[in-house]
């Protein structure tokens, strides 16, 4: 299981990664193998203001529907509306293609306050 | 927690254990999806193991599970089995269950998972005859091999019968592996395929036979998960959310396996009572017309916003690839092409009302 090293994670299973001034956001693949096959996502609107912990999206599996919440308190800037048609991509590429939206006004104070790498490993495979 | 006798089985082959029922079982092993697909394109095997069998014996065998079950038991004769329902007073459905008929004084019920005890305590109770009931689900092991190449690979497995012209809701007692085993042409997928009663002692060798050699066709290994996707698409009810004890038999959509040309049975009087005035809701199939997935609980409006029902299952399915379901609408929105909404999170998302099932093999 991967655990990138320059991206920060959660406790919730959502990972973090700067990108100039904007807070990419996604699931962890941990977060996507516990879930199973994701069939639809659920993504929020572009310009929604969220705090952190907040429900940022819903990924739904055939078997349930899950809360994401929002690592970080932002503003949505874009959101990955390729999951719309492919849901798959988290389950395949979580770190990459998978990312669910940009964050944008993230404090870069709260950004260094989230796990490392380590941090969420020991987290999930203890 | 209760473990069926695949239990390690599930675990070596990395399938994810959830509970249900009271039971530790596979939800996935590779995937819903892949699983559902192999299903459909090939053949899958599925732990049912959970799945309660009670025997019914005796000289008033007939008689009692007639009076006791809703389906026309004297039609049945030996080697065949039908789809049934066990209903209380009011006509609700304590339970959906499969008779199989070994002989007119052998019956065999399976039941579901988590009504095995209650259904065994029902009979007992309102057994009208000195007729044998015996709880024997411990002593089973079942294994649901169901697919386009299901009969395929289990034929050649068996001996003393020949699966290949054993017809749809029919079974035979065999042998696999010199153990005694009931193979019957039945299932919950809507695929052709066959469910197997064996041992419990000798579940995991038949078990490991048939995933080895299952090999050939692509047999995966399939969990609850896509036990549920598929049976939603072939629109097969699910007790605790198409049937219910407070749903009556009629209103799930059950009316063809309720048998009112037979003597008395249980729940008679109040489905021919409801049966003389009109359903005051019934079980619709729907799609989604926008983004997003019904599921369970999720309430049922008008497009005005009048809550006229709720949704029994939902969710976006593999084959079919759309978001569907079944909910209970008040009758007057039950036609075709009725135009609903359902609320989820809050937000209303549209829909309409389709024919059932979503899915049917081509023959």
């Amino acid at each position: 299981m991967e655990f990138p090293s320059e991206y920060k994670y959660t406790k919730d299973h959502e990972w973090v990664r700067v990108e100039g001034d904007v807070a990419v956001v996604g699931i962890t693949e941990f977060a996507q193998s516990e879930l199973g096959d994701l069939v639809f996502v659920d993504l929020p609107l572009v310009g929604k203001s969220v705090a952190t912990h907040q429900t940022l999206c819903v990924v739904e599996s055939t078997k349930a529907a899950s809360d994401v919440y929002s690592p970080l308190a932002g503003t949505v800037a874009e959101r990955n509306d390729a999951l719309a048609d492919d849901p798959g991509l988290i389950n395949r590429t979580p770190y990459t293609e998978g990312w669910i939206v940009k964050l944008s006004g993230v404090s870069h104070a709260e950004i260094a306050g989230l796990m490392s790498a380590e941090e969420y490993k020991n987290l999930v495979t203890k | 927690m209760k473990k069926t006798p695949l239990y390690d089985e599930h675990l070596r082959l990395n399938g994810k254990i959830v509970e249900f029922a009271g039971w530790q079982m596979p939800v996935q092993y590779s995937g819903v999806v892949a699983e559902h697909v192999a299903v459909r394109e090939r053949v899958g095997l599925f732990d049912v193991s959970h799945m309660g069998e009670i025997w019914v014996t005796g000289p008033n065998a007939e008689k009692a599970l007639d009076y006791m079950t809703c389906n026309k038991v004297t039609s049945l004769y030996d080697g065949k089995a039908h789809y049934s329902a066990i209903l209380n007073e009011r006509g609700g459905v304590v339970d959906d269950i499969i008779v199989y008929r070994g002989s007119q004084e052998r019956f065999l019920i399976c039941v579901n998972a988590s009504n095995a005890d209650k259904d065994f305590e029902w009979l007992t109770k309102h057994n009208p005859t000195d007729a044998k009931i015996v709880n024997a689900s411990a002593e089973y092991g079942q294994i649901a091999v169901q697919g386009p190449k299901a009969i395929e690979l289990v034929t050649p497995l068996v001996t003393g019968a020949d699966l290949s012209t054993l017809k749809y809701f029919h079974f035979v007692e065999c042998e696999i592996l010199d153990s005694p085993v009931i193979v019957a042409r039945t299932g919950y997928t809507g695929e052709d395929g066959v469910e197997i009663f064996v041992k419990a002692e000798k579940t995991v060798e038949v078990w490991r036979l048939l995933l080895e050699n299952g090999a050939v066709q692509g047999v995966l290994p399939c969990g609850l998960g896509a036990r549920d996707s598929l049976r939603l698409e072939a629109a097969l009810p699910l007790h605790g959310h198409e049937l219910s004890e407070d749903i009556t038999a009629l209103e799930s959509g059950l009316g063809w396996i309720v048998k009112f040309d037979k003597g008395d049975f249980i729940g008679k009087e109040a489905l021919l009572t409801q049966q003389a005035a009109v359903l005051p809701k019934k079980l619709v199939g729907f799609y989604l017309d926008e983004a997003g997935i019904a599921r369970q609980g999720d309430t049922v409006a008008t497009p005005e916003g009048t809550q006229i029902g709720v949704v029994a299952s939902g969710t976006k399915t593999p084959t079919v690839n759309k978001a569907l379901g079944m909910a209970f609408v008040e009758t007057p929105y039950a036609a075709l092409d009725t135009k609903i909404t359902f609320v989820v999170r809050g937000r209303a998302i549209a829909g309409h009302v389709v024919p059932l099932p979503f899915y049917k093999r081509s023959k």
